[in-house]
C-alpha cells in the first residue's frame, strides 16, 4: 500500500538514512582495502554515491502522494499569506463565523424542532385527527374535536389500529402538604390506551387499565419525571400512595420517562379522561375540547382512513344537525400537528440566515478579489515561468478554505452558544429540549463549510489568472484590473440585493410587531395585574359558595392599600378563546334548523367593567340582587349588537335564549352594551357576551387589579388575602396585563429582533464591501485622477464622479433586492399581522436607508479621492 | 510535484532495468544495499557503474511492490545493515522482466542490422 508509507515516511527516512550510512562505510572500507588514503577514500566513495540528501528527497517524495504533499503545501502557503495580513484575516473569519454559526444553530432547531420524528414507537403511522367545519382543513391544531364523536369513529374506523383521546386544558390544584406551597399544575387528560398507543411506558409503576378510565373508578394519576422530582424529591415509594388534585384523592400510580412530553411540554400529570369528565361532556358531539390521536394499521393511507371517518362524521351530522356538530373530519401526521405553528417562522428564519451566509461568502470573496488583485504581478509571473493554472486557482480556494474552516470552528462555538440561550429564551417551542448539536448537525457545519470556502475561492480564482493580459498592462496600474473591478461590483450589487431582501423581511416583521403591541385591547393595559385561580369542586360544592368565596375575595383585594380597582372575570382579555356559546334571539324569527348564534362567553362580577375600564355604553351592569337562578341577564359588547341586532335595533330588553345542557332552554334579558376587547391580541374583536359571575357557575376565574403604579408590588398582598380565605388554593399565572400580551407575542418578537439582527450585520457587510471597493478603485486610478485635477477638474467633479462609480452597484443591488423582496415576501404573509406583505412604506424606508448608507459608505473613499494632491499621486508611478 | 528531471528523463526503460538488474542479483542470495551495487559492477565488467545512490529509492519501490522483502542483520564486518531478499513474487516478476528484455534486445538488434 503506497498510500500507507505516507505514515511511515518518517521512519522509512531514517532506515535510509542508516543504510546509506553503512554503505559509505563500506565502500570506503573497500577503497582503503585498495590503498587509498582515508581522505581520497571517502572523496571516491561519495563521488559513487552522489548526494545522499537527493536520494533521500527522492525516496521521500516517492512515499508520498501528491495529493497529501500538495494540500500540504497549499495550507502552509495559504497560512503565511493570511498571516501576513491579520487584520483582513481575522475580519474573514468572524464574517464567516457569524454566518456559519448562525446557520448551523438554526439548522439544529429546524432539525430537532420539524424534521426529526417523534420519539414514538413507528411515529409516521401516528396521525393527529380534527373535526373541520368546511371538512379540507384543520382550522385548529388543538382540542377541536368532541368525544362523542371519537367514540363513534372508534366503533367504525377499520384502518386505525387505536385511537387515543387527550385533553390538555385541564389543570389541578396541588394542595399543601409537607410544609410545600400549594400549586397549579398542567395535567393532559388522557384516555388509558394513549401511552401504549405511542409506544411509552411508565418508568416506574404502571400505565392506565380500562378500569381505571370510567365513571365511578378510583381516582389515579401518573406523575411527570420532572413533576415527581421537584415536588417528590423523586421518592420511589410515592407510587401506591394517595395524592390530593382539586382536593380530591388520587392514587400514583406510576413516574413517565423524563423525555415525555405529551399533549405538552409544561403537563406535570396524567388522569384518565373518562374519569375526571362528566358523561355530558365525554358523550358530547357537541363539546369541543379535544385532541385524538390515532396509530395507522400497517398498510392503511392516511388519505383513505380519513375518509372513512369523514363518511363517519357527515353521517352523525345528518343524525345530530345541531349548529355546533361539525361536518368533516381531516387529519395530519402527528408531527405536523405539534409543529404546525412554528414551521413558516423557522423556515423563514432558516432562509435569512443562508442569505445572511451568502453575503459573507460574496464579501469574502469580495476581500479575496482585492488581495488577488494586489497580487496579480506575482501570480503572472508564476503564470510566466510555467506555473500550472490549476495550481493557482487552487491556491486560492485553499486559501479561502483556510479562512471558511477557522470561521466554521469559531462559527460552530457561536452555534453552541445561540443554542443554549434559544432553548432558554424560546421555551415555548416545541420540543425545545430536543435540540442539539449532533453528528447530522456536525456533518452540516462541514458541509457548508466547505461549500462556503469553495464559493468564495472560486469567484475570484476563476477570474483572476489571465496572466497575459495583466503582463501585458503597462507598469501604469490605471488601467489595471478592470475586469476584477467589475466581478467586485457585480459582487456587491449581489451582496446589496441580499440585504434588500433581509432588511424588507426585518421591516416588515419588526412593523407586523409594533402594530401587535399596540393593539388596543379595548381595556386597561398599564398598571394592571392578573393572577389566576380555580375553586376546586371538591370543595366549593355548589353556587352559594363559590359566590361567598368570589364576594369575600374581591372585597378584600379592593380594600388592600394600593389597590385603585379591581375586579373578576372568567377569561381576561388577551387571554384566548375560553369558550363559546349557542344562542338565539328570542324576539327573532326563528332561525333554520341547525342554524344558531355564536359568541364568546364571559363571566364577569359587577365591577369587572369599571376597574378594567371597559366603558359601558348604555344600559347598566349585574345587580346585587342577581345571583344564582336571578341572574337570567347578559351584557353585550359593541361587535356582538352590530353582528345580531344589525339594523338599529335596540338591543336592550331583547332576551337570548340558551340551550343549558341538561335542562330546558333558558332565556337570558340583555341589560347593558359594553366595549369591545379582544381575546387574542393578533385576533379580530368577536362578538362576546358576559354572564353575572354571582350566578355561581364558574370555578376559575382572574383577578384583576388596577394601581396607579407599580402594580407588581401588590402581587404579595393580593394572594396573601387569599392565603388567608383558604390556604390550600393556589394562584397562578401572576403577571401584568404588558406581560401577559408580551408572552403571546413572543413569537413575533423572537422572529423579527433575530431577523432585525441578521439583516443589521448584512447592512454593515454590505456598506464594508462598498468601502472596500471604492477604496481599491480609488487607488486604482490614483494618477488618473491626479491627471484630471492638474489638468484643472474641479474637485466637486472628481468627488461626483467617484461617488457615482461606488453607488451604480449599489443601486443596481437595490433595484434587484427590491424586486426579490416583492417575491420573498409572500413567503412570510402568514406571519404578519394586520397588514399587507408589501408594504409600500417598509420599502421605501429601506430603499432609503440603504441609500444613505450606501452613500455614507462610498463619500469617505470619493471624499479622499478628491482631495488627492496631483503632484504627489503623480510622482509616486 | 514532479521526479526530479534526471531521474526522470528516459527514466522508463533505465528505472525497470535497474529494477531487473537488482532482483536479478538477488537470485543469488539475499544481500545489503552495497553488495548489490558491488555485484552489478563487477559482473558487467565495470560497464554499468550505477549511480550507488539511485539504488536505494529503486529498492525501497521494489519493497513497496512486494518483490523483495527486507529484514536487520549483520554484515560480513559485523554491523548492522539492512538485507534484501528476493520474495515469490519477485522471482515471477524478474522472469517476465528477463524474458521483455530478451524480446526487446532482439528487436533492437534486428533494427540494428545485428546478426542473431
Amino acid at each position: 500500500m503506497r498510500w500507507l508509507r505516507f505514515f511511515k515516511r518518517k521512519r522509512s527516512d531514517s532506515d535510509l538514512a542508516r543504510e546509506i550510512e553503512l554503505h559509505l562505510a563500506q565502500e570506503i572500507a573497500d577503497n582503503r582495502a585498495i590503498g587509498m588514503s582515508e581522505a581520497v577514500a571517502r572523496r571516491q566513495a561519495m563521488l559513487k554515491f552522489g548526494s545522499p540528501r537527493r536520494v533521500r528527497e527522492d525516496l521521500w517524495q516517492q512515499n508520498t502522494p501528491a495529493f497529501f504533499d500538495n494540500l500540504w503545501r497549499d495550507f502552509r502557503y495559504a497560512a503565511r499569506t493570511l498571516s501576513r495580513s491579520p487584520g483582513f484575516t481575522i475580519i474573514a473569519i468572524l464574517v464567516m463565523a457569524l454566518g456559519i454559526g448562525a446557520n448551523t444553530a438554526l439548522f439544529s432547531v429546524v432539525r430537532s424542532v420539524l424534521l426529526k420524528p417523534l420519539p414514538y414507537k413507528d411515529p409516521n403511522r401516528l396521525v393527529a385527527l380534527c373535526e373541520s367545519w368546511k371538512g379540507h382543513v384543520c382550522d385548529d391544531n388543538r382540542g377541536g374535536n368532541a368525544a362523542g364523536s371519537f367514540a363513534e369513529w372508534r366503533k367504525a374506523s377499520k384502518s386505525f389500529e387505536q385511537m387515543a383521546l387527550v385533553q390538555q386544558w385541564t389543570s389541578y390544584n396541588v394542595s399543601a402538604e409537607g410544609g410545600q406551597l400549594p400549586e397549579r399544575v398542567p395535567a393532559g387528560l388522557v384516555s388509558w390506551n394513549m401511552f401504549s398507543m405511542l409506544g411509552v411506558r411508565p418508568v416506574l409503576g404502571r400505565d392506565f387499565s380500562p378500569d381505571d378510565d370510567r365513571q365511578g373508578a378510583n381516582g389515579t394519576v401518573i406523575l411527570s419525571w420532572g413533576f415527581w422530582k421537584r415536588r417528590f424529591g423523586g421518592d420511589p415509594s410515592i407510587v401506591g400512595k394517595e395524592i390530593f388534585l382539586d382536593a380530591k384523592p388520587y392514587t400514583v400510580i406510576g413516574v413517565m420517562p423524563a423525555w415525555f412530553a405529551y399533549p405538552e411540554a409544561q403537563t406535570q400529570v396524567w388522569a384518565p379522561v373518562y374519569h375526571e369528565m362528566p358523561p355530558r361532556v365525554t358523550q358530547s358531539l357537541e363539546n369541543h375540547q379535544f385532541d385524538v390521536v390515532a396509530r395507522l394499521r400497517p398498510g392503511a393511507t392516511m388519505s383513505q382512513a380519513l375518509s372513512e371517518l369523514d363518511a363517519v362524521q357527515k353521517q352523525i351530522k345528518r343524525e345530530n344537525p345541531g349548529p355546533a356538530v361539525k361536518a368533516g373530519v381531516n387529519g395530519r401526521l402527528l408531527l405536523d400537528n405539534i409543529v404546525v405553528d412554528y414551521k413558516t417562522p423557522l423556515y423563514t428564519l432558516l432562509a435569512a440566515t443562508a442569505c445572511l451566509l451568502l453575503i459573507a461568502c460574496l464579501n469574502v470573496a469580495n476581500l479575496l478579489v482585492a488581495r488577488s488583485a494586489a497580487r496579480r504581478r506575482e501570480v503572472a509571473i508564476r503564470a510566466a515561468l510555467g506555473g500550472n493554472r490549476w495550481r493557482l486557482i487552487r491556491e486560492q480556494v485553499t486559501e479561502s478554505l483556510v479562512l471558511t474552516a477557522a470561521g466554521g470552528a469559531v462559527g460552530l462555538a457561536l452555534a453552541y452558544a445561540g443554542i443554549a440561550w434559544l432553548r432558554v429564551a424560546r421555551n415555548d417551542l416545541a420540543r425545545a429540549d430536543t435540540i442539539h448539536i449532533d453528528a447530522m448537525v456536525l456533518l452540516f457545519v462541514v458541509g457548508i463549510t466547505i461549500a462556503s470556502g469553495v464559493l468564495a475561492g472560486m469567484i475570484p480564482a476563476l477570474s483572476g489568472v489571465r496572466m497575459l493580459e495583466t503582463l501585458q498592462e503597462s507598469s501604469r496600474s490605471h488601467s489595471g484590473g478592470q475586469s476584477r473591478t467589475r466581478l467586485r461590483k457585480a459582487l456587491l450589487a449581489a451582496e446589496v440585493s441580499l440585504t434588500v431582501i433581509l432588511l424588507i423581511a426585518a421591516g416588515l416583521l419588526l412593523k407586523s410587531y409594533q402594530k401587535l403591541r399596540t393593539t388596543d385591547m379595548g381595556c386597561a393595559m398599564d398598571n394592571v395585574l392578573t393572577m389566576q385561580l380555580r375553586l376546586p369542586e371538591a370543595r366549593y360544592k355548589g353556587p352559594v359558595q363559590k359566590d361567598a368565596f368570589f364576594e369575600q375575595l374581591i372585597t378584600r383585594v379592593r380594600a388592600l392599600p394600593g389597590v385603585k380597582a379591581a375586579g373578576l372575570v372568567s377569561v381576561a382579555p388577551g387571554q384566548g378563546w375560553g369558550g363559546d356559546a349557542f344562542f338565539a334571539v328570542v324576539e327573532h324569527p326563528p332561525l333554520p334548523r341547525g342554524k344558531s348564534l355564536d359568541a364568546l362567553e364571559r363571566a364577569a362580577d359587577p365591577g369587572y367593567f369599571a376597574a378594567m375600564q371597559i366603558p359601558l355604553l348604555r344600559g347598566r351592569t349585574f345587580k346585587e340582587n342577581e345571583r344564582f337562578d336571578h341572574a337570567k341577564v347578559v351584557l353585550l359588547n359593541q361587535a356582538a349588537v352590530r353582528r345580531f341586532f344589525p339594523d338599529g335595533e335596540d338591543p336592550l330588553g331583547k332576551h337570548l335564549r340558551f340551550d343549558i345542557s341538561g335542562g330546558p332552554p333558558q332565556a337570558f334579558e340583555i341589560i347593558g352594551i359594553v366595549g369591545d376587547t379582544r381575546y387574542d391580541v393578533a385576533e379580530d374583536v368577536k362578538p362576546m357576551i358576559y354572564w353575572p359571575l354571582s350566578s355561581g357557575v364558574n370555578s376559575g376565574a382572574t383577578i384583576m387589579i388596577r394601581s396607579t403604579h407599580d402594580v407588581e408590588s401588590l402581587a404579595l398582598p393580593v394572594q396573601k388575602a387569599i392565603g388567608t380565605l383558604d390556604r390550600d388554593l393556589p394562584i397562578s399565572d401572576v403577571m401584568t396585563m404588558q406581560q401577559m400580551i408580551g408572552k403571546t407575542t413572543v413569537d413575533a418578537s423572537f422572529d423579527s429582533m433575530l431577523i432585525l439582527a441578521f439583516a443589521v450585520i448584512a447592512l454593515v457587510l454590505a456598506a464594508v464591501g462598498l468601502y472596500g471597493v471604492l477604496s481599491y478603485l480609488a487607488t486604482q486610478r490614483r494618477s488618473e485622477i491626479g491627471i484630471r485635477i492638474a489638468l484643472g477638474a474641479p474637485r466637486t467633479a472628481v468627488l461626483r464622479m467617484m461617488l457615482a462609480d461606488g453607488l451604480a452597484p449599489a443601486w443596481i443591488g437595490l433595484v434587484l433586492g427590491l424586486l426579490g423582496a416583492g417575491f420573498a415576501v409572500r413567503l412570510i404573509r402568514d406571519m404578519l399581522y394586520g397588514m399587507q406583505p408589501l408594504d409600500w412604506t417598509v420599502f421605501l424606508v429601506v430603499s432609503l436607508m440603504l441609500s444613505a448608507v450606501a452613500a455614507a459608505a462610498c463619500a469617505v473613499p470619493a471624499w479622499h479621492a478628491s482631495r488627492l494632491d496631483p503632484m504627489e499621486a503623480l510622482r509616486t508611478e | 510535484m514532479g521526479r526530479s528531471k534526471s531521474a526522470d528523463k528516459g527514466g522508463e526503460m533505465l528505472q525497470g532495468t535497474l529494477d531487473m538488474l537488482i532482483l536479478r542479483t538477488l537470485v543469488m542470495g539475499d544481500a545489503h544495499g552495497h553488495t548489490i551495487a558491488k555485484v552489478i559492477e563487477h559482473t558487467s565488467e565495470d560497464v554499468l557503474e550505477v549511480e550507488q545512490g539511485s539504488l536505494y529509492p529503486a529498492l525501497h519501490r521494489l519493497e513497496d511492490r512486494g518483490w523483495v522483502s527486507s529484514y536487520w542483520g549483520a554484515s560480513e564486518n559485523n554491523r548492522k545493515a539492512k538485507f534484501y531478499r528476493l520474495t515469490a513474487a519477485g522471482r515471477k516478476q524478474l522472469a517476465s522482466e528477463t524474458t521483455r528484455w530478451r524480446q526487446m534486445k532482439r528487436a533492437i538488434g534486428l533494427i540494428l542490422g545485428e546478426a542473431e
